[in-house]
């Protein structure tokens, strides 16, 4: 069999069994099912701790204005009595606050009150301030002489539609929303990938060195195929964790929607909504939503996705590797990690520049660079791109891994065999050179 | 009939010459024995052959044929700096090296089972190597070394790590393995197992080789025409070409000189010589260690 296949192999199931990679494949899906599934489930449970907050109106403006809470967190109770006896026993009261409007001026409506044994979170404060702000206003306008339907043909509401005109002259409804956020979490995740695998292979490097094992293992192959098989080996262990993140979060999603089918309605089918009503604002973000996520091409985007991960962590894997090879510990690695690590981070850092243009300059370059493309390249997809510059990107990331491939071989076929030397710049400058 | 044959090899590192035209011719079958102090060029060599790294100048020639890749499965090298996959199962390690020698996988398996028979850890193929101690990991790595039946067998420093019994065991299998005709390359600074292993030697120093060859003939280069005797009695009026060099009480009257004669004087002029003097109980050549010579030698 071939040794480098024999090499990959023994990296891939020594990984693979591990308990950290078992932990990790279990914990991911269920954190990242988590962060779909808890919000919604949140939001759609009936909370059982009702807060009762009683209201002192002594201005006779606001009778009856405090809605109860739709989902019944909050319940107002009007109350008659003076202030002072509402403090005294507010405490047997079993209620959440005590709300004292005295008569104020509606002008300058001042010495409005909340009282409660706990800070009121915002939330609520903001719903009893606009309560009262447009309870006021609304008072104030009658008493102008303007009506509610007069004010309301006022206000227009305007919304733009984005249409990206297909090369083929195919319109297709685009959401800068939501591309945003599917380049967002597929340049993170690359960006997390590359850190997480590359470190692997660092590690995997130095645990061969200092066990002293790599003698044993480089008088049986060459250096650049031990190499070439940890870097492809640890490759597969991503892409197997990849894809079973990816399926497990779905089946974890899916399971939990069967358990719960409030959620499935509410979290994968707009269609039931639509039913209800035709005028709701709301309503129609939601299906501009689900219909930008058609104009995301899905498996372009995945398939992209594994390319430049794949891509992007081959050309780092092999600098990290190389870098393992330089240190005799994880402290010694340090010197070498930040100009190896630079152009990723700087990549995630101009993320937000590149949200604003996605077809810019520095979208362009940072996108055909190698080392900055992967991550940017994720960004950009979402938002459509001509073909020719994802092919050249493409190709350029390809030859910019053989490039550092053949750059980190140099340093690795060294470096594993130098023990106890402080290894610096100056030192790889030579084996570049030798 | 050579197996090995190292020719005019240089290797320079940034700041130091490793290796200075060394040449060296390993017989078949031969227990070959590499010696010289610390950081003389051993290893330089060892890894050399092992094609780890390659010489600037000359060429080995192996089996009468260049060395290349393909030569990795006729070499076995168990380096002094030990190591193993700590996490990695016995029997899987073992597998795995196997199969990168060019084994398959079962031809590994039934190998490995023969030789955990022979060494008498039958049973630890399930045992992770971190759990081991540090002799046992050093049967593993012998193990592993053997395992593909290389014709050239490289040890540095095999019987480091080892009780006196085991050390004995892994004697016992050297000595078998060049029986069935394979040649060994052995470097060790221990002096004694030179001495009761090896039939031929090299030594090298300051990056040169000083000396090779049969370790028979390497002795007799080196032996001084001295003698020792054991006796009664004082030696007086002794010829005085003759050199007592040196005399030391052994127990209940007993003494023994050591004495240098001329090259052209014959032991048995010496006996003559002596016997009016005292009573010989014993007498005989000295001849010099192994030690001796190398110390002679690097100095």
């Amino acid at each position: 069999m071939n040794k480098i296949g024999l090499i990959i192999k023994r990296e891939y199931w020594t990984r693979v069994r591990k308990k950290s990679f078992i932990i990790m494949t279990i914990l991911g899906p269920l954190l990242f099912a988590g962060i779909v599934v808890v919000p919604i489930w949140l939001a759609s449970s009936e909370s059982s701790d009702e807060k009762v907050i009683a209201v002192i109106d002594e201005s006779g403006l606001l009778t009856n204005s405090f809605q109860n809470d739709e989902d019944g967190n909050i319940r107002y109770e009007y109350i008659v009595r003076s202030i002072d006896d509402a403090k005294a026993d507010f405490s047997e009261s079993n209620r959440y606050g005590l709300l004292y409007i005295p008569a104020i001026d509606i002008n300058d409506p001042q010495g409005v009150t909340f009282f409660a044994e706990s800070n009121p979170s915002l939330q609520l404060l903001n719903n009893i301030r606009g309560t009262l702000r447009q309870n006021i206003r609304d008072v104030k306008m009658e008493r102008s002489n303007i009506s509610r339907a007069m004010l309301d043909s006022l206000e227009t509401r305007v919304s733009i539609n984005t249409i990206n005109l297909g090369q083929a002259g195919k319109e297709q409804q685009g959401n800068a929303e939501v591309a945003s956020a599917v380049g967002y979490v597929g340049a993170f995740l690359i960006y997390i990938f590359i850190f997480l695998y590359g470190a692997q292979v660092m590690r995997g490097v130095i645990e061969e060195k200092s066990s002293r094992i790599v003698e044993v293992i480089i008088s049986s192959v060459r250096p650049f195929q031990l190499m070439v098989g940890k870097v492809i080996g640890v490759a597969s262990v991503g892409l197997t964790q990849f894809l079973l993140w990816v399926g497990l979060t779905l089946l974890i999603v899916n399971v939990a929607g069967s358990f719960f089918p409030d959620l499935a309605s509410q979290a994968a089918t707009p269609v039931p909504m639509a039913q209800m009503s035709e005028s709701n604002p709301q309503l129609e973000a939601m299906q501009s939503i689900s219909s930008a996520f058609d104009s995301v091409n899905i498996p372009l985007l995945i398939s992209c996705f594994i390319f430049y991960f794949l891509g992007g962590y081959l050309m780092y894997g092999a600098l990290f590797a190389a870098v393992g090879s330089a240190a005799d510990s994880d402290t010694d690695t340090q010197q070498f990690m930040l100009p190896v690590s630079a152009p990723l981070i700087i990549s995630i850092v101009t993320l937000a520049a590149i949200l604003n243009e996605p077809n810019g300059t520095l979208a362009f370059w940072m996108s055909m660079i190698p080392f900055t493309s992967p991550v940017v390249m994720m960004m950009r997809i979402p938002f459509g791109l001509p073909t020719w510059q994802l092919i050249l990107s493409m190709v350029l990331l390809v030859g910019g891994f053989i490039f550092t491939t053949w750059i980190a071989a140099k340093i690795y076929r060294i470096g594993i065999l130098t023990y106890g030397t402080k290894v610096n710049y100056k030192t790889i400058g030579k084996w570049l050179f030798q | 009939m050579y197996l090995l044959e190292a020719q005019h090899i240089s290797k320079r590192y940034a700041n130091h010459e490793a290796l200075k035209d060394v040449s060296i011719t390993i017989p078949k079958q031969s227990i070959f024995g590499l010696l010289g102090p610390n950081g003389a060029g051993k290893t330089t060599l060892i890894r050399i052959i092992n094609q780890i790294i390659e010489a600037d100048e000359g060429q080995i020639r192996i089996k009468d044929e260049v060395l290349q890749p393909k030569h990795i499965a006729d070499i076995g090298y168990l380096p002094e700096e030990r190591g193993l996959y700590k996490k990695m199962k016995v029997g899987e390690q073992l597998i795995y090296l196997a199969q990168l020698k060019g084994l398959s996988r079962s031809e590994a398996i039934r190998r490995i089972k023969d030789w955990f028979q022979r060494l008498e850890i039958s049973g630890w193929s399930e045992k992770k190597i971190e759990d081991l101690s540090k002799g046992m990991q050093q049967k593993i790595q012998f193990i592993a070394t053997v395992v593909h039946e290389p014709d050239l067998i490289i040890l540095d420093e095999p019987f480091t790590g080892f009780d006196p019994v085991n050390a004995n065991l892994i004697k016992d299998e050297i000595l078998k393995l060049q029986e069935q005709g394979k040649t060994i390359i052995f470097s060790t600074h221990r002096m004694e197992s030179v001495e009761e292993l090896c039939t031929h030697i090299a030594l090298i120093n300051k990056s040169e080789k000083v000396l090779d060859g049969k370790k028979q003939d390497i002795k007799n280069q080196f032996r001084s025409n001295t003698y020792e005797v054991l006796h009664l009695g004082n030696i007086n009026g002794l010829n005085p070409d003759y050199q007592l060099i040196q005399q030391e009480d052994i127990e209940s009257d007993y003494l023994k000189t050591t004495v240098q004669i001329p090259e052209t004087v014959s032991p048995n002029e010496l006996l003559r010589e002596l016997i009016p003097h005292v009573e010989v109980h014993a007498f005989q050549e000295k001849i010099p260690t192994i030690n001796e010579i190398f110390i002679a030698a690097v100095q």
